[in-house]
């Protein structure tokens, strides 16, 4: 596990960047925190790292945002609006994990029993106009993904 | 022509009759949410996105209303993207399939299209070319208008959408979600000097808008001015929490308003269409209808029923594809991701 703290949007963005450097293109991140935390800032660092030129749209009303990377598909999910796991359904959830792709989960507790397990939880706290985030791994891809990582600037 | 449109593409359906010389026989919708507090965003219920069990019963509805019989339909409009792609594809498949057996054509629309062409369903509505600005809980977009099917995009929310940022903000401030509404009613008691919020990406040329940074400084605001244990009364903190909203709702108001006006000096165009849910704001119209007559030029608002979704405007554009002779063979598609400069232009 480890903890580091983040200092505004641009540090948030590098964040989610270095994660990206080290993930394999098939992997599943849970990322929590309260509105506002900066969840969307980080991925929009991580996709914009593995090469999406254009703006990186909240999914809140979409559910559900695809890109097509040079080398993976991604989605980056926001279940915030989900009244119920069972309406992953919808949008076609077992269809995105075949082949597989990364998934980058924002309320993932509301998707709860119909998502992937997940290989990095992403966890963002408050502290003062910084934030806390706390990233733990739960597999040995996520082992390796954190290994991997280069998170020096941080620590 | 008699034109049946369907509009599921989210958590709304939708569904219209409209008739080429008699104009809208009759339209109706099926929405969870409180017809009072429709801008900025929806909570989705698994029933309110079941559109399987609603779209026929609502079908049956309008031709009782309108008095007429399914077989006096002449064209079936649907909402193909873009949207959820479940709930596009029920609309699909219902209204493709009722075409094929009433033997009439069917046409795919683009929502978006039927957002902009919606003010010409009013008797007092622009002529082309004007400016368009979509504010919702799901977009954010300025779109130079010079025809049917004669889309520009000018600029667009590169993260949050204004409806979006308002939802969630108004969650912070400990209002239910989605809060939009009910964050403007608490910022009326607000004073407008306490907070200045930045106006984001108005100092830069462009017509792009970013609101999500407005949510985080709210947040920051908040978590200064409001802290855990707070040595302020009950009557402090109210007055705090409307201080805020506040803030944050002149800060998006004079953003959306200043890129307006830099749309209409930018394209020349003094016909400026204000639509989608968060068009309700009170703050906003205003400011819009003074702006606009500062400009010489002139504001269109279309009836609240219209700037949100609906299957009118549906209907309305897909009668303007079909008299153009446009449809679809015997199969159908449900397009997700759907940018608005693909479609073709339509020839009057």
């Amino acid at each position: 596990m480890l903890n580091l703290k983040v200092a505004g949007e641009q540090a948030q963005e590098a964040l989610g960047a270095a994660l990206a450097a080290a993930s394999p293109p098939s992997c599943v991140i849970y990322l929590i925190g309260d509105l506002g935390a900066g969840k969307t800032t980080l991925v929009r660092g991580f996709i914009h790292a593995l090469g999406h030129k254009e703006a990186v749209k909240s999914p809140t009303y979409t559910l559900l945002e695809p890109y097509d990377l040079p080398d993976r598909r991604c989605y980056h999910l926001d279940l915030y609006r989900l009244a119920a796991p069972e309406e992953l359904e919808y949008l076609g959830i077992r269809d995105l994990l075949q082949p597989a792709a990364t998934l980058l989960v924002e309320w993932p507790k509301r998707g709860e029993g119909e998502l992937p397990p997940p290989d990095l939880v992403v966890e963002i706290g408050h502290d003062g106009e910084c934030r806390q985030v706390q990233i733990k791994s739960h597999s040995k891809k996520g082992n390796n993904l954190l290994q991997a990582a280069d998170l020096a600037a941080w620590n | 022509m008699l034109v049946l449109g369907i509009e599921t593409s989210c958590d709304e359906t939708g569904v219209a009759l409209y008739e080429s010389s008699a104009g809208l026989l009759s339209h109706t919708l099926y929405s969870q949410v409180d017809i009072h507090a429709d801008y900025g965003g929806v909570v989705p219920e698994l029933a309110s996105r079941d559109h399987v069990r609603k779209t026929l019963p609502l079908i049956a509805e309008v031709l009782a209303d309108a008095g007429v019989r399914r077989n006096q339909i002449e064209g079936v409009a649907y909402t193909s993207g873009p949207g959820l792609v479940g709930a596009l594809l029920v609309g699909a498949a219902i209204g493709r399939s009722l075409a094929w057996a009433l033997e009439i054509p069917a046409v795919p629309v683009h929502h978006m299209e039927g957002h902009l062409l919606a003010p010409m369903l009013e008797d007092d509505c622009p002529e082309f070319p004007f400016i368009a600005l979509l504010v919702s809980g799901g977009h954010t977009q300025l779109v130079e208008v010079s025809g049917v099917g004669r889309y520009r995009l000018l600029g667009e929310s590169l993260d949050d959408a204004a409806g979006e940022a308002f939802d969630k903000t108004a969650k912070m401030l400990g209002l239910p979600y989605p809060g939009g509404p009910e964050l403007a009613r608490v910022a009326a008691q607000g004073d407008p000097g306490r907070f200045r919020f930045p106006r984001p990406m108005t100092d830069r040329p462009g017509l792009d808008f970013s609101f999500s940074g407005l949510k985080t400084f709210a947040l920051n605001t908040m978590h200064k001015e409001l802290p855990d244990h707070h040595t302020l009364d009950e009557q402090q903190v109210m007055q705090t929490r409307a201080d805020i909203a506040r803030a944050f709702e002149d800060a998006v108001v004079d953003t959306l308003v200043i890129k307006c006006r830099r749309a209409v000096r930018e394209s020349g165009c003094k016909r400026l269409v204000l639509a989608g849910g968060v068009s309700a704001n009170r703050q906003l119209r205003e400011k819009i209808q003074q702006t606009l007559k500062r400009e010489g030029g002139r504001a269109y608002y279309p009836r609240p029923a219209f700037c949100t979704d609906n299957g009118a405007m549906i209907a309305y554009a897909g009668w303007q594809r079909l008299k153009a002779g446009q449809h679809e063979p015997l199969r159908f598609n449900a397009q997700p991701r759907w940018q608005l400069g693909d479609l073709s232009a339509v020839r009057a």
